[in-house]
């Protein structure tokens, strides 16, 4: 599905009684996502990414202009729309089955049924063996892959990824995000993930928009030239480094 | 307790001494109650032995027991303490619910927080013991007032703990939740009832104590019946055995209790301790 933004601004009105101003936050921002782009949002910190994703997922309304699903304007969450964090957000008192099982569950899908599609989708995530295990019990990169499948199960046309790897360690991070890639070359969802490191975006995007400093508004909107299916061979080679180079010095100058 | 050996049993070799000295260690922290109580109980038979004082003011040992299979007997001690296991049970039954409900609408609405905490405040710095007599001019002498009286002082540590349990719901599984669409239904049911569960159970484990403090407070007060009025007509009859018979029997009743939410918490926090031996 498409992804489109419209002159959209998000500005945090001053609580009651601050002796500070409202914070803009966001934009004006416009630009469009063809249908199964794989997009990395990167920029300088409190530039506003994190509430761009909170706006496209429907959790939170823009205070001027639009989002767009489709033509649609997104007003408020939608189940085509999968929702990943920094955070997995995975319920401790429920084991992985059952965390993976949400959107299922919530949908009205009986247990069998669940079960069997998450048993499905959990060797893929190499978590066949714990199904069974609570969050608790999972190591960083485990309890994010669940996540992952928690993300899949719902079926999603669009994936938005708040820098989902983000507390991960750097070789954890480089197989999830294979493990995501592939994923995405399967089901060929529209991809915008936000991210702080240079070289994951430009190893899984092919398109990369730099925003600026708060308001974030679009520094740069770079592309991604290296072909399908990216290897981690990917990372050594000068178009590679060239791509790289050119998102340090738009951040830098943004 | 359960014995948890560090190592494999199975699988490994291990040292024969440090075995043994975890095995003696262990038995030692199992026997260690027993031996307090083994203790407390020498001392008071050697207080008594030694006359230190009149067998009116501190009995023996075996007089209590013999006090207590005589009350068990002649079924003297059974109406009190279903009087009081009475109340007790409905204090804890009608105190949480209300803490519970009550809890859940003060954390999801700011107004009724505001137009009910003044309320709440004063009425939990009050002693309970300060308005238990207004409450037995209200409803009796009858077991209604005693109840009334626990379940005032059931209702607080339940409502504080839902209060805060709902609150702490992390705002991230929140956004889940709703991210999936989920309804207010699936919102309380999935989410912030399991979320809350800690503190629900902690709010119950506490008010199951209190609930026997609240009993008796009532029944001293006033009652036709129950432990908390057997200590006071024993007292008035000089007949100190069957006073520690009756608080004994409290004591009894209260662990019982205790246990009981204990192992509620044992089976609805299972996760917690399944995750805690992960790490």
């Amino acid at each position: 599905m498409r992804l489109a933004l419209r002159n959209l601004s998000v500005v945090y009105p001053a609580p009651a009684g601050a002796s500070f101003p409202p914070l803009p936050a966001l934009g004006p921002l416009s630009f469009g996502l063809a249908a199964g782009a794989f997009v990395c949002v990167v920029g300088p910190s409190g530039c506003g990414k994190s509430t761009l994703v909170r706006v496209l997922g429907g959790l939170q309304t823009p205070t001027q202009g639009q989002a767009l699903l489709d033509g649609q304007v997104i007003s408020a969450p939608s189940r085509r729309i999968g929702l990943m964090f920094q955070d997995t957000n995975l319920m401790p008192w429920r084991t992985v089955l059952d965390n993976v099982a949400l959107p299922l569950e919530l949908a009205g899908i009986s247990r069998d049924e669940r079960y069997k599609t998450v048993h499905a989708v959990l060797p893929g995530l190499g978590l066949a063996d714990f199904a069974l295990a609570y969050p608790g019990e999972l190591s960083g990169g485990m309890a994010q892959r669940a996540a992952l499948g928690r993300v899949l199960v719902q079926k999603p046309a669009v994936l938005l990824l708040d820098e989902p790897f983000g507390a991960l360690d750097a070789m954890t991070r480089e197989q999830v995000s294979l493990d995501l890639l592939r994923v995405w070359a399967q089901a060929g969802q529209t991809v915008l993930m936000v991210t702080h490191s240079i070289p994951e975006a430009v190893l899984l995007a092919d398109r990369i928009l730099v925003l600026s400093r708060r308001p974030g508004k679009l520094a740069a909107d770079i592309r991604v030239p290296l072909p399908r299916p990216r290897t981690l061979e990917d990372m050594y080679n000068e178009v590679f480094n060239a791509c790289a180079r050119a998102v340090r010095a738009a951040i830098e100058g943004a | 307790m359960r014995i948890s050996a560090p190592y494999d049993l199975k699988n490994q070799t291990p040292r024969p001494r440090s075995v043994q000295k975890m095995w003696r260690r262990d038995a030692l922290r199992r026997a260690a109650p027993l031996l307090t109580l083994l203790l407390v109980l020498a001392v008071w038979q050697l207080v008594t032995l030694l006359q230190i004082y009149p067998a009116l003011i501190i009995p023996a040992p075996l007089t209590v027991l013999e006090k207590f299979i005589e009350v068990v007997s002649d079924g003297r001690l059974w109406p009190h303490l279903q009087a009081t296991l009475v109340a007790v049970l409905a204090a804890l039954a009608f105190g949480s619910f209300a803490g519970l409900v009550l809890g859940y609408l003060i954390a999801k609405s700011p107004l009724l927080e505001n137009l009910l905490s003044p309320l709440i405040i004063a009425f939990q710095a009050t002693p309970i013991v300060a308005y238990a007599p207004l409450l037995v001019i209200w409803f009796g002498s009858g077991p209604e007032s005693k109840i009334v009286t626990a379940t005032l002082i059931v209702f607080f540590p339940m409502l504080m703990n839902t209060i805060v349990g709902i609150r702490s719901v992390p705002p991230g599984l929140r956004d889940v939740m709703r991210a999936l669409r989920a309804s207010r239904w699936q919102m309380f049911a999935k989410l912030e009832v399991p979320a809350a569960m800690p503190l629900l159970i902690g709010g119950l484990k506490m008010s199951a104590t209190l609930a026997v403090i609240g009993a008796v407070v009532g029944e001293f007060i006033a009652a036709r019946a129950g432990l908390g009025y057997l200590i006071n007509a024993a007292r008035t009859a000089f007949d100190t055995p069957l006073v520690i018979v009756a608080v004994l029997t409290l004591t009894a009743l209260a662990l019982t209790l205790y246990s009981l939410v204990g192992l509620l918490a044992r089976y609805a926090l299972a996760w917690q301790r399944r995750a805690q031996r992960g790490q």
